[in-house]
């Protein structure tokens, strides 16, 4: 991160990117400028469809075969948008390098970490498969995986999340780039994940002094590692300038609508003397996992003796990492997995119950999944989906009546109910996840368990459904169990919160003394982490 | 790995075992008997016959005498080619069978492969429209069709290639019945290789080993391709069983002593070890060719490991 004067050694000029469609041309990026120095970080900030993943993949030779481009992209003065396939082959992959936002699904489930790093080595460096392997071996270490020698020979599917992050990097630096591109590079990892990754990236930068344009859709991130900014919207550049001059004076509505993203308030306090509506007690769940041939079973607990009680229009937010036990916790309270301990609804022990006599009781304990693509069935128009548990709880009404409840339910999470007719494809994450609240809205329940209902979706509209999750349980007295990572988040929506980790609860309290004063080590790391990505924008 | 294998080989019997009964009691329940004529043979040779290949006993026993001979993996003899064995008319046509069904079998993995990333490479385009519109005829044109049409003008007409027979598997002689059988299977693999390798070469690990500027066999055929045959092996277990146990039309029609005639004369014959042996050389390929598929799935994807 160096103040240079040196001529950009990446520029972009009046890029266009567009897509044909059955329904016609989209423009996905309309004329972009953007110029990258050596040496230094460059984000592209913007939210998801402002075109700013696009920039890079067609810099980068790799748009789905219905892109077409025009503009310049100039690396070492050649343009090398529209260049063959071979000639482009020169750069990408040696000089100019990526990291995507799929640290899961990017490396080849089929290979072994070690031939996949020493692949680009082979082919640009004109390696031998061994001294290729030996430099994959140097590469692993150089990003902090541990046991390099063991985990050379193993498959991506043995790694967890953050690991694989970090082979894509050594896979990035293993023929010395010139730039880097990182499309959100953290956005799929936990916070304390995405803290290292972070760290290691800037740390990498310093010593091997690549540039780095950095894509992605968190200000928090942009403000700790940018040196420049370009803000991206409707695929055009809206603002760009040094990173202070952006966040301290954002000359344009849009820059000031992403800073101002950040979820605020907090929840209005409940009566504490309200009834207890869910108790749960020493709740346990445990997988057994299935003995290898060498290997002998083993129980995992993924949760672990946790006890909780939850007051009529409280909200307890459950915060952990992934494979902390949270979302397990949240489907052995509604009885949906095997569970030991006792839990009792509205004061009816349901631990045990069978599926048939759970059925009645479901209505009033409704869940609201992550994934607002996976959730809603896309044969289903968004009506049907809606009242589609009316049908099972309320046999007697008519479709009318239904249909009417529908429209209902669709208005409160403020949607037009003419939509009802449509499916789910047609909606955006946003809305997709406001019908998947009206569907549990519909059936006028009483507890609501929210398992991660914001972490796909972009922070403007997370805040738009923190937003209304506060409407709603305001105006129905309704009860939240609110699972999430994300510590903004459960900040401004929860009463109580509960930190878990591998599967035991760390520490619980009221929502502020947690975040004011946390006691255990793990929630200081977790508080410092998210701080670190999303840091408190207001502060100036 | 070895375990695992021994494990599937045992679990076979029972399967086999209950394939054998359920088949052994279903033909018989069939009405009729294999030396019922049109003329009815005189009362005293019947019952010599009867005797002799143990119909006059209670259907149980004979039940029983047929697993004791079919565990020594005797069939026993053909109640209609009277001076045959079961083992003995396999002996002969089996080899037939695989060596047509294999070579068919090879013909369409390698063509109907090919076409198969061609089309998917130039997806949308008049290749892919081409090649899936051949693909689409290929599987709808039955192949008692396609067989007298190629006889017709390659041999017939044209005069290049015999009409008919084995001539001990000549290379003239194999071509026509090897296209003919393959012609649905070069299809069938096309059109899966085609939709697997369009959502493989669609893959956030593609798109890397395309970031990484790998050379086009790499991303193509080391990257794509791998992952994108799993649903074309898994395919082809269950048709390559049915291809190397013969084909009852193509043999018909080609003339070639195989092993697909025995199924319809078996049954039309009522000739009872026929059928039966038909039945469990056919079970015993569908069970060996599953296993072959998995073994081969575990070789391609580490994920997916028998220890």
């Amino acid at each position: 991160m160096t103040e240079t004067d040196t001529n950009p050694v990446l520029t972009i000029s009046g890029l266009t990117v567009d897509f044909d469609t059955p329904t016609g041309p989209v423009h996905a990026v309309r004329g972009v400028d953007i110029n990258v120095r050596a040496g230094e970080t460059v984000a592209i900030v913007g939210e998801s469809g402002s075109g700013k993943s696009q920039t890079m993949m067609a810099a980068m030779g790799l748009l789905a075969s219905n892109g077409r481009t025009s503009g310049e992209v100039t690396y070492q003065d050649r343009n090398i948008l529209g260049m063959s396939v071979r000639e482009l082959n020169q750069v990408r992959g040696k000089k100019i390098t990526m990291i995507f936002q799929e640290p899961m699904t990017s490396l080849d489930p089929l290979y072994t970490i070690g031939r996949q790093l020493a692949e680009p080595m082979v082919v640009h460096g004109g390696l031998s498969w061994k001294a290729a392997q030996a430099k994959a071996l140097e590469l692993l270490a150089l990003v902090n995986i541990p046991e390099p020698e063991r985990k050379i020979k193993a498959y991506p599917y043995e790694l967890s999340g953050g690991q694989r992050q970090r082979v894509m990097i050594a896979m990035a630096l293993a023929n010395d780039p010139d730039v880097l591109i990182a499309d959100e590079p953290t956005t799929a990892l936990d916070v304390t994940t995405q803290a290292q990754i972070l760290e290691l990236l800037a740390d990498l930068q310093k010593r091997l002094g690549m540039a780095v344009i950095f894509i992605t859709h968190d200000l928090g991130i942009v403000r700790k590692i940018a040196d420049r900014v370009y803000v991206m919207k409707d695929g055009e550049v809206v603002e760009t300038g040094e990173t202070r001059p952006i966040f301290e004076t954002p000359a344009h509505p849009y820059t000031r609508m992403l800073l101002d993203a950040e979820p605020t308030g907090s929840k209005a306090v409940v009566d504490p003397k309200a009834p207890i509506l869910l108790e749960a007690q020493k709740i346990q769940v445990a997988f057994a996992l299935d003995a290898g041939f060498l290997t002998p079973s083993h129980v995992l607990k993924a949760v672990d003796d946790v006890s909780f009680s939850l007051r009529r229009g409280q909200t307890l937010g459950i915060v952990g990492e992934s494979g902390s036990g949270k979302s397990t916790l949240g489907r052995a309270v509604l009885n949906l997995l095997p569970a030991s301990g006792r839990v009792v609804f509205n004061g009816e022990l349901i631990s045990g119950k069978n599926r048939a006599s759970m059925r009645a009781l479901r209505r009033n304990m409704q869940l609201v999944f992550q994934d607002p693509f996976g959730s809603l069935s896309p044969r289903l128009t968004v009506g049907q989906i809606i009242s589609e548990g009316l049908l099972v709880h309320e046999p007697s009404l008519s479709a009318r009546e239904r249909d009417e409840r529908a429209c209902q339910a669709l208005e409160e999470v403020a949607l037009d109910p003419v939509m009802r007719n449509r499916y789910p494809h047609e909606f955006s994450g946003g809305q997709r996840q406001r019908i998947a609240i009206a569907r549990t809205m519909v059936l006028k329940p009483d507890l609501v368990v929210l398992d991660e209902p914001t972490s796909a979706l972009d922070r403007t509209i997370q805040k738009q459904i923190v937003d209304l999750l506060r409407d709603l349980q305001t105006a129905h007295g309704l009860t939240y169990l609110f699972i999430s990572h994300d510590l903004a988040v459960v900040r401004a929506i929860a009463d109580t919160v509960m930190v878990m980790q591998r599967g035991k609860v760390v520490e619980a309290g009221q929502t502020e003394d947690i975040f004011e004063a946390p006691q255990s080590a793990y929630t200081r790391e977790l508080i410092g982490a998210a701080l670190l990505t999303q840091s408190h924008l207001a502060e100036g | 790995m070895h375990r695992y294998v021994l494990g599937r080989l045992l679990g076979a019997i029972p399967t086999l075992f209950l394939i054998v009964t359920i088949s052994f009691f279903l033909i018989r329940i069939a009405p009729g008997g294999p030396f019922d004529l049109e003329r009815p043979l005189e009362a005293k040779v019947m019952e010599n016959l009867n005797r002799i290949y143990h119909l006059d006993q209670p259907l149980w026993n004979q039940y029983l005498l047929y697993l004791k001979s079919i565990a020594a993996l005797d069939f026993g003899p053909s109640f209609y080619f009277r001076d045959f064995t079961i083992n003995e008319l396999f002996a002969q046509s089996l080899p037939i069978s695989i060596q047509l069904g294999l070579t068919a079998l090879c013909v369409a993995l390698f063509i109907g492969g090919v076409l198969g990333i061609i089309a998917a490479l130039r997806q949308n385009q008049a290749t892919d429209y081409t090649v899936m519109t051949a693909a689409t005829l290929g599987v709808t044109i039955p192949n008692f069709v396609i067989a007298p049409i190629l006889t017709l003008t390659l041999g017939v007409w044209l005069g290049w290639l015999p009409v008919g027979g084995w001539n001990g598997g000549a290379f003239l002689n194999v071509i026509l019945p090897v296209v003919t059988l393959a012609l649905p299977q070069v299809a069938v693999v096309a059109r899966l290789t085609r939709g697997s390798m369009i959502e493989a070469l669609r893959s956030n690990h593609v798109r890397t080993a395309r970031a990484y500027g790998l050379t086009n066999y790499m991303v193509i055929v080391v990257h794509a391709l791998r992952g994108a045959v799993l649903p074309v092996v898994s395919y082809l277990g269950p048709a390559a069983a049915a291809l190397l146990t013969g084909s009852v039309v193509v043999e018909t029609i080609f003339g070639i002593p195989g092993i697909g005639r025995y199924f319809v004369q078996g049954a039309l014959n009522r000739d009872y070890t026929l059928v039966m042996g038909t039945v469990v050389v056919v079970a015993c390929f569908v069970i060996l060719f599953n296993l072959i598929v998995d073994l081969l799935y575990a070789l391609l994807d580490p994920r997916v490991r028998y220890d």
